[in-house]
């Protein structure tokens, strides 16, 4: 440097300049590149957009509400939409309009949960059993085959019934039908990082194992493994509103889409404003998360090694 | 010196009897078929064979990648296991083919480099880096560069700075200029001489090209079918003076095209 | 004075990606008439591009303009898909460097030439067999019958390479683009293929452009050599006179080259001056 003292360098200059100083700065123009590549991708723009104006609204849904979930009017029952209740009401008189809203909070929480359980998990069987071969892989991809050999569903179904129903207990149900295949995808693609040049320069660094592969493995593994949890979310909130819709998810009054549509059925042919409404916001995240996915997977496959 | 002039002390590698087998049964294929040579402490030894001939199996079986052959390796006149351990690692160390392949996509130059020394306990590691960096040409700006921020002879270098940052005894080179431009190959080429002459460090070179072996190393052995076939000196490829007709036809092929008219 | 079969003035090749404009080729202007041309160069230099851009299979966002474009009279800038569909394999062929990944891992290599001559020609199966096992031959394939049913995996790369020739030269074009075609092969069977290709382009008088890194290869192979550098041409020799080339960067490539014959304690590395990025093309006697 040829002078010492420090300028202060406006944050675009800081991200394009062409020798990073710091670690710090290298990884965050990498991020920022990546961001710009993520910028230029319309599917990954409009879904991603879709899931933070959901994820806003879920966390401001008190002040966008404009009644109380759970009072009940039942002189009010099964309204259309109206000036007082945007979206009407629903069996029970309860604001069809707000009850969305903090339903959209539900489905968030066991999407986000689910996949923070599922990935780790099926991750870090995967990329062990990959990398450790031998009887290690086989015992721990039987037992994957097992998880697997259930319609995820039905496992789901099991869980709760045996865990009893709850949102809690239908989250973990649904993680455990989850990480099986995201442990198959791991696996697969630990199976190739194994024989490239550079885990044989690590290994030649008497590096442990367990520094392989958290350290080395489980990095390339990641982009994949993120693809895949994204394409499952909308199975993963179908399954919740499955779980719901048969009233082993959440329970009432909690609502949660699933509950909501299953409560609206009786009713489809007199109003069937209140099962719709349930049933357009599933479609409509599962559709956003869908294409956050596939956005996702163009870009990062092929991958620039 | 011819090979079994040299004595034991100052033997640093030695193979005898090295056999490879890979597959099972019927499918069995012998890549390496009964090997023995020795390498002096500090030469420079040149493996030359067309692809497919097994050299670069013996190669990644010295280095300890491949655990089942059959025979024995010898380190500093010790029997190695099969199993290597961390000191093993530690003074030998190997520079790979593809450049675009042996670096960790997602790690920088300073993780690369970092690491080697902090799983064999080195102290003092970013001075070490930063030394290391100097010598391979680089300098410490590199520190915080992603591979695919490199060019292939950067990214050599890199591979290179890897190998010789725990300061090993032996460095071996397997084809370490072959991915890489014609007009890139002399730096790295010219950054090996100087850096063996620097260091002291025993070269175990392969590759399938006479001239780059030739101008490298202090003695030649040429390699086809899983069996080495003969031994030379760099003076002796010079001069032609091959004794078996497959060496024959190598220097033949290697001294370029002649066109038919 | 040869008659030019491939006529390129003045060509540029740009990129246009996230981060502004790549000029990939600036500006190049040569001629390929009935002899063996060697475009050399670096990687990053535009040979490959160049290679691609007559037969425009430049990749998607490539934007190719030049003052003349034309190949045998036809002007190849204007030329539409259906029109150049017509041209590709048929009047000019391009051989690419690995086999493995050129040829289609599903189909046995005979049934690939057959292919190659039925879609531009209508003969009847029966006679493109025919003609598919005589290049075969041509190419020094000692059991034609045998390998005609072999997939391409089970072939190796100097036979893989040669199955490409095969394939590039039936239908007889009149020039004939190899980009790397021996950088994959063993040195043995480099001189085979190279043998192989001469014998075949000579007697069909055909034109080659034959694109590369290496240096000593080209001027051992070719008639006339181009060097080309950050996407200009720096020099243009007749292949013979390359012990005599003026260009400063020529030379220090063949310095750089380690050689039996003439032992050096360092390779002369080469500098590369600024000055090339725009400076002229030197020209040789016959060009």
């Amino acid at each position: 440097m040829a002078d010492n003292i420090s300028h202060p360098v406006s944050l675009s200059a800081w991200l394009r300049a062409p020798v990073p100083t710091s670690s710090w700065q290298a990884r965050a123009q990498q991020l920022w590149l990546s961001w710009r590549v993520l910028r230029s991708n319309p599917s990954v723009m409009f879904g991603g957009t879709v899931i933070l104006a959901v994820a806003v609204i879920a966390i401001f849904a008190p002040l966008f509400a404009t009644h109380d979930i759970y009072a009940q009017d039942l002189s009010i029952r099964l309204q259309k939409p109206s000036m007082t209740h945007w979206l009407g009401t629903d069996e029970l008189g309860r604001d069809v309009y707000s009850r969305l809203l903090f339903g959209a909070r539900i489905t968030l929480y066991i999407a986000g949960l689910t996949a923070i359980i599922a990935a780790p998990l099926g991750l870090l069987v995967g990329t062990t059993a990959g990398y450790v071969g031998g009887w290690v892989d086989t015992v721990l991809m039987r037992i994957v085959d097992v998880f697997l050999a259930f319609p995820s569903l039905i496992l789901a179904l099991a869980f709760v019934a045996a865990l009893g129903p709850g949102i809690e207990n239908a989250i973990i149900a649904i993680a455990l039908a989850a990480w099986p295949p995201i442990a198959r995808l791991a696996r697969a693609e630990t199976l190739t990082i194994r024989k490239s040049d550079y885990i044989a320069a690590v290994r030649l660094q008497r590096a442990s194992s367990f520094r392989i592969i958290f350290g080395h493995v489980m990095p390339m593994c990641i982009s994949s493994v993120v693809v895949r949890v994204t394409l499952n979310m909308a199975s993963i909130i179908l399954t919740a509103a499955g779980l719901g819709f048969l009233g082993l998810g959440a329970q009432p009054p909690s609502p949660e889409w699933g509950a909501m549509l299953s409560s609206a059925r009786e009713f489809v042919l007199t109003n069937g404003i209140i099962a719709a409404i349930p049933g357009t916001a599933i479609l409509v995240v599962s559709l956003a998360f869908n294409l956050l996915g596939d956005g996702l997977r163009d870009m990062l496959d092929p991958r620039h090694g | 010196m011819t090979p079994s002039q040299t004595p034991t002390k100052d033997r640093i590698l030695e193979t005898i009897g090295l056999r490879v087998t890979f597959g099972t049964g019927l499918l069995s294929t012998v890549a390496v078929d009964g090997v023995s040579f020795m390498i002096a402490r500090g030469e420079a030894f040149g493996l030359i064979g067309e692809s497919g001939c097994g050299k670069s199996t013996i190669l990644r079986t010295i280095a300890g990648l491949v655990r089942s052959y059959d025979g024995s390796l010898l380190f500093a006149n010790k029997e190695l296991p099969h199993k290597r351990d961390k000191e093993f690692f530690r003074k030998v160390q190997m520079v790979f083919q593809d450049p675009y392949g042996s670096l960790h996509p997602r790690k920088m130059v300073e993780s690369v480099l970092a690491e080697p020394l902090a799983i064999h306990g080195f102290d003092n590691p970013r001075k070490r880096i930063d030394a290391v960096l100097e010598a391979v040409g680089l300098g410490p700006a590199f520190r915080f560069r992603y591979p695919h921020e490199l060019s292939g002879g950067q990214r050599q270098r890199v591979a290179i700075a890897r190998a010789l940052v725990i300061e090993p005894e032996v460095l071996l080179l397997d084809e370490p200029t072959s991915a890489l431009d014609v007009s890139v190959q002399a730096e790295i080429l010219n950054l090996l001489k100087s850096l063996r002459r620097e260091r002291h460090v025993t070269y175990f070179m392969v590759s399938h090209d006479l001239a780059v072996i030739t101008h490298l190393c202090d003695r030649i052995a040429v390699m086809t079918e899983g069996r080495i076939i003969e031994e030379m000196t760099a003076a002796d490829v010079r001069a032609g003076r091959a004794r078996e007709p497959y060496t024959r036809t190598l220097l033949e092929a290697s001294a370029g095209y002649v066109p038919a008219s | 004075m040869v008659e030019p079969l491939l006529q390129v003035d003045d060509l540029n090749i740009s990129f246009h990606g996230g981060r502004g404009v790549t000029r990939a080729v600036r500006g190049i202007s040569f001629a390929i008439g009935r002899e063996k041309v060697g475009i050399v160069g670096e990687s990053g230099s535009g040979k490959s591009q160049t290679g691609r851009a007559v037969l425009r299979l430049t990749p998607k966002g490539a934007e190719i303009t030049a003052k003349t474009l034309a190949f045998d009279g036809i002007d190849l800038l204007a030329a539409t898909e259906p029109q150049m569909r017509k041209i590709r394999g048929k009047r000019i062929s391009m051989i690419l460097q690995d086999p493995k990944f050129s040829l289609n891992p599903l189909m046995r290599v005979g049934q690939q030439i057959v292919e190659a001559y039925r879609v531009h020609t209508r003969a009847g199966k029966a006679e493109a067999r025919d003609r598919a096992m005589a290049m075969l031959e041509a190419v020094n394939i000692r059991n034609p019958a045998r390998v005609f049913e072999l997939l391409p995996h089970e072939v190796s790369g100097g036979m893989g390479q040669r199955i490409m020739i095969a394939m590039m030269l039936i239908l007889e074009p009149d020039l004939i683009i190899a980009d790397e075609p021996t950088s994959a092969l063993d040195v043995t069977v480099r001189r085979q293929v190279l043998t192989i290709l001469d014998d075949l382009v000579s007697r069909r008088g055909a034109g080659l452009m034959f694109i590369s890194h290496d240096l000593n290869l080209v001027a051992e192979f070719c008639d006339r050599v181009l060097v080309m550098y950050a996407g200009r041409i720096l020099e243009d020799i007749p292949a013979r006179e390359l012990k005599h080339a003026q260009h400063p960067y020529t030379r220090a490539l063949l310095d750089s080259l380690p050689r039996l014959d003439r032992p050096v304690e360092m390779l002369a590395v080469p500098q590369r001056d600024p000055a090339w990025l725009d400076g002229p093309t030197i020209r040789g006697s016959t060009s």
